[in-house]
């Protein structure tokens, strides 16, 4: 880090009167710092929600130092500033400023936003109007930041289609030099913004949503979708690092001074997930799995410790346990960390005898609670999602955990999957009976440490979500979720160990708006855009989520919310992100949802091939040799 | 092996409040690959004590930390090795291996010494210098301090150990014990108010120089920087060297000149 006195864009006066001034300072250890007239791009990183969310998403850290790796590049980061100063700033006009060097991001050459969940889309526009850039992208000058959008959420970017100049759908490890080079390259023929959209248009990966126009049809489905030039890609393949161990990875992840959510060194052990349950975004987005070689990523431990002074250390994949050099790893971590008091923290593991025994070495067995995430409450339905969990391993699990000294469990379930009836919703009430019973059956009297067992079973409500096989499902309204919470609670307290199990469920109304702004096309765009002007923002934070507001403003723009919710996608109605190819093909996913209809499962990767397409990608577990788990 | 770090803090990190700073040390130690000792049980912590906390947006020339080590190259390694793994603002300008029987930072701060300033345009609209006489000859400034049991009245005057003018700058040495503690803010607000004025919000410029533990004795106090504790040489080498603190102190003692006398303590910096 180069020593520089820096200026902050924040008075004494602002810093005094807002919550945490240490969000807006920057100069963070390990944030990297250039002399501005040495780059020739200044890129703004944002995530658009409070900085201590920000700062623990691995996303950004990797693209942070992969961009300022590149000398011509100084990649600086952003976040939403919260309401105190959010406040402060609009009515004094000071534009949102970067956190290294302080400066205007409207001065800055672009502005990436990751997109990681839905309720985040009102804070987009709360950083470019903070920014004090033009909140569509049409009304943009010359002299404006690119805004390119990016993560899970751009797998439908349609909703934020006039927010972005550019969607970068994929991983970002790929493309970005060929981006950077090709806005270098327009800027010393004086091209223009437009020229330059239209030739980043053609770069593998990048979706240029001006270059593309939509017409619907009477019932308000979408009758087409097409490019509107010559030359620009009627389809946009997703961008994907096939070798994940000879790539980008933050030796020198940024360390804040408060306390952030992932306030530890985050191991990223693979990418993808093996399992194909149907609910899940992320398993089919990121196929195919790729695992990193475990040498790299015992050095790569050794070294973000080193460098952080984190206490903790995390894995991170979807699924930890189906790492194939788990075992090697987590005993080399227990190793090397007991010896310099650094917490081991697993995270997705499945609960079995060889996590458990990790577990008990690497935390206080009574102070920690074990984790099943059955997701549906009968095996019938678990089928339907092809979670491949059965209530016999779940009660071995628990067993076998009682019997080493757990006494907590925690339960996740959803609520409202498809084909859901009555006797799926007791089967939640059920199987958490089961598991307090297992504990009594367990557990003998003079043994129980704590006197009893204590379950907790907590249900969200399922949003169907693009590139999943329920991606044409219905999604139930918000009555439908309350009455189903209703009946689980009901079912609960006829239990016979009822008194162990406590019962959680989250809010409805947001879960609707998920899933309305998940499959939603660009008419949202207007309905965003209002709801905004009305004040919304920090939508994901439940005290700031005026839901009448926001159905409100879909009624004002004569749009329901019925018709992206409430009812089943036929196969030949074209869905709003069909344009988008994320390897894994229609056909695939049509395929599963037919098969959970008839309540068939599919093997796992590992076990069998299912042809889903992800093998064009050419590499990761597609061409690994098949065998038992 | 007890040492004490003294550190200044200033710029944009000043709005790092103490608790963070206590975590960004925590994180420092480890980057700098200092040998330090942890708590036992199932969440080891550092052994680490700071000697007062200090408040948001304060900037500060004498802060101090004491930590525990189980091995030490020197007290300059360590001292370099920490500002190498630090961030812009926090500067290590001391380490001290501390004598067994030394205090705890926390529990031996009995004083601090604060300039202070006002920001532009938030000056008060009297001559300070011919002010200050009349504060100072009071024998009671009260004060009222809320505690958790309630409102308790103080007298201000007591813990005011030294203030003054330079023209641009107060000087003051502020009692700062648990038990007394007052800080710059209260003395500048009854000073004004004592002026039939008020202290506007965010007026005053801060900076925290230094702390003292009282190495006299309760009816003769003598004001040491906690700094001045301690050695720079590790202990084999001061095995045969005076260890006892009063033997470091300097050999002239600055004496507060007459005038600003204000009590019949005697301070040694």
């Amino acid at each position: 880090m180069t020593p520089h006195k820096r200026t902050l864009a924040l008075s004494d006066d602002i810093l005094m009167r807002v919550e945490k001034p240490a969000r807006y300072i920057g100069g963070e250890v390990n944030a990297v710092m250039k002399d501005p007239h040495e780059v020739e791009i200044r890129f703004a990183f944002c995530f658009p929600d409070v900085y201590e969310i920000g700062m623990s998403h691995l996303g950004i850290q990797i693209l942070y130092d992969m961009l300022n790796s590149w000398e011509d590049v100084w990649c600086e980061r952003v976040y939403s500033p919260w309401r105190d100063l959010d406040h402060i700033m609009r009515k004094e006009e000071i534009p949102l400023f970067a956190l290294e060097s302080q400066d205007p991001v409207k001065n800055f050459d672009f502005l990436g936003i990751t997109i990681q969940y839905e309720m985040c889309y009102t804070n987009i526009l709360q950083v470019l109007d903070l920014a004090q850039i033009p909140l569509n992208a049409a009304e943009r000058g010359e002299d404006c930041p690119i805004v390119i959008g990016g993560g899970p959420c751009t797998y439908n970017p349609e909703p934020l289609a006039d927010f972005f100049d550019l969607f970068y759908i994929g991983e970002g490890e790929t493309q970005y030099r060929n981006l950077l080079n090709l806005y270098s390259e327009c800027r010393r023929e004086h091209a223009g913004r437009r020229e330059f959209l239209r030739r980043a248009a053609k770069l593998p990966g990048i979706y240029a949503p001006s270059f593309y126009e939509v017409t619907y049809g009477e019932n308000g489905v979408i009758k087409s979708f097409l490019p509107i030039e010559e030359g620009i890609p009627a389809t946009v393949t997703k961008e994907i690092q096939m070798d994940v161990t000879n790539t980008y990875y933050p030796m020198k992840p940024v360390v804040p001074f408060i306390k952030v959510t992932q306030d530890r060194v985050v191991l990223e052990i693979q990418r993808g997930c093996i399992r194909g349950c149907r609910f899940c975004q992320a398993g089919q987005l990121y196929r195919p799995v790729r695992e990193r070689d475990v040498e790299t990523l015992k050095q790569w431990a050794m070294e973000m410790l080193r460098n952080t002074g984190h206490e903790e250390i995390s894995l991170s994949s979807l699924s930890s346990s189906d790492y194939s050099r788990l075992p090697e790893l987590i005993d080399f971590l227990i190793r090397e960390c007991g010896r310099q008091q650094i917490n081991i923290s697993l995270p997705s593991l499945r609960i079995d005898a060889f996590s458990l025994d990790v577990m008990s070495k690497v935390q206080d067995v009574r102070k920690s609670s074990l984790t099943f995430a059955p997701e549906a409450g009968s095996q019938r339905l678990r089928n339907v999602i092809n979670k491949g969990l059965t209530e016999e391993a779940i009660l071995k699990g628990a067993a076998l955990a009682f019997e080493g000294g757990w006494t907590r469990v925690k339960l996740y379930f959803m609520l409202g999957l498809p084909t859901e009836t009555e006797e799926d919703i007791r089967g939640i009430a059920e199987l958490s009976n089961k598991i307090a019973a297992t504990f009594f059956e367990t557990v003998p009297k003079e043994k129980r440490t704590n006197g009893r067992v204590q379950i907790v079973a907590s249900t969200s409500f399922f949003v169907p979500k693009p590139f999943t096989p329920f991606q044409w499902a219905e999604q139930c309204t918000k009555e439908e979720f309350i009455e189903k919470a209703y009946q689980t609670r009901g079912a609960i307290s006829e239990q016979l160990n009822q008194k162990s199990i406590k019962y959680n469920w989250h809010e409805a109304d947001a879960s609707v708006l998920e899933g309305v702004l998940a499959r939603g096309d660009r008419r949202l765009c207007q309905v965003i855009r209002r709801v905004y002007e009305k004040g919304s923002f920090y939508d994901a934070w439940s005290e700031y989520y005026d839901n009448d507001r926001w159905v409100d403003t879909l009624k004002e723009c004569g749009l329901s919310v019925d018709f992206y919710t409430h009812r089943e996608r036929p196969l030949n109605e074209i869905l709003p992100w069909d344009f988008i190819d994320c390897g894994v093909t229609r056909e695939h996913l049509w395929k599963e949802w037919e098969k959970a209809k008839r309540e068939e499962t599919s093997e796992n990767c590992r076990l069998k091939c299912q042809g889903c397409g992800a093998a064009r990608f050419g590499g990761g577990i597609c061409f690994e040799s098949r065998g038992e788990e | 092996m007890k040492l004490r770090v003294k550190f200044k803090k200033y710029g944009p990190i000043r709005f790092i409040g103490h608790l963070d700073v206590m975590r960004y040390f925590q994180k420092a130690i480890r980057r700098a690959g200092l040998d330090v000792a942890y708590t036992g049980g199932y969440s080891p912590h550092q052994i680490m004590t700071f000697a007062s906390p200090l408040g948001v947006g304060m900037e500060s020339n004498g802060e101090y930390m004491d930590i525990e080590v189980h091995s030490l190259i020197s007290c300059e390694n360590a001292m370099e090795r920490l500002n190498r793994a630090g961030a812009d603002g926090i500067e290590i300008t001391s380490v001290k291996v501390l004598p067994d029987n030394a205090g705890n930072a926390m529990a031996s701060v009995a004083a601090a010494a604060y300039t202070v300033r006002f920001r532009q345009g938030r000056e008060p609209a009297f001559h300070i210098t011919q002010a200050l006489p009349d504060f100072l000859a009071r024998e009671q400034i009260p004060w009222q301090k809320e505690t958790k049991k309630g409102v308790r009245e103080l007298n201000l005057r007591q813990g005011i150990y030294e203030l003054s003018w330079d023209g641009s700058a107060f000087h003051m040495l502020l009692d700062a014990s648990s038990a007394g503690n007052i800080k710059p803010a209260q003395v500048i607000g009854a000073f004004l108010e004592n002026c039939g004025q008020t202290l506007l919000e965010n007026a005053l410029l801060i900076t925290r120089e230094d702390l003292y533990t009282n190495t006299g004795t309760g009816e003769a106090p003598v004001l040491t920087s906690l700094g001045e504790i301690g050695s720079d040489k590790l202990p084999a080498e001061t095995e045969s060297a005076a260890s006892s603190t009063s033997d470091r102190l300097p050999e002239e003692a600055d004496f507060l000149r007459e005038d600003e006398k204000l009590t019949d303590m005697e301070t040694v910096r």
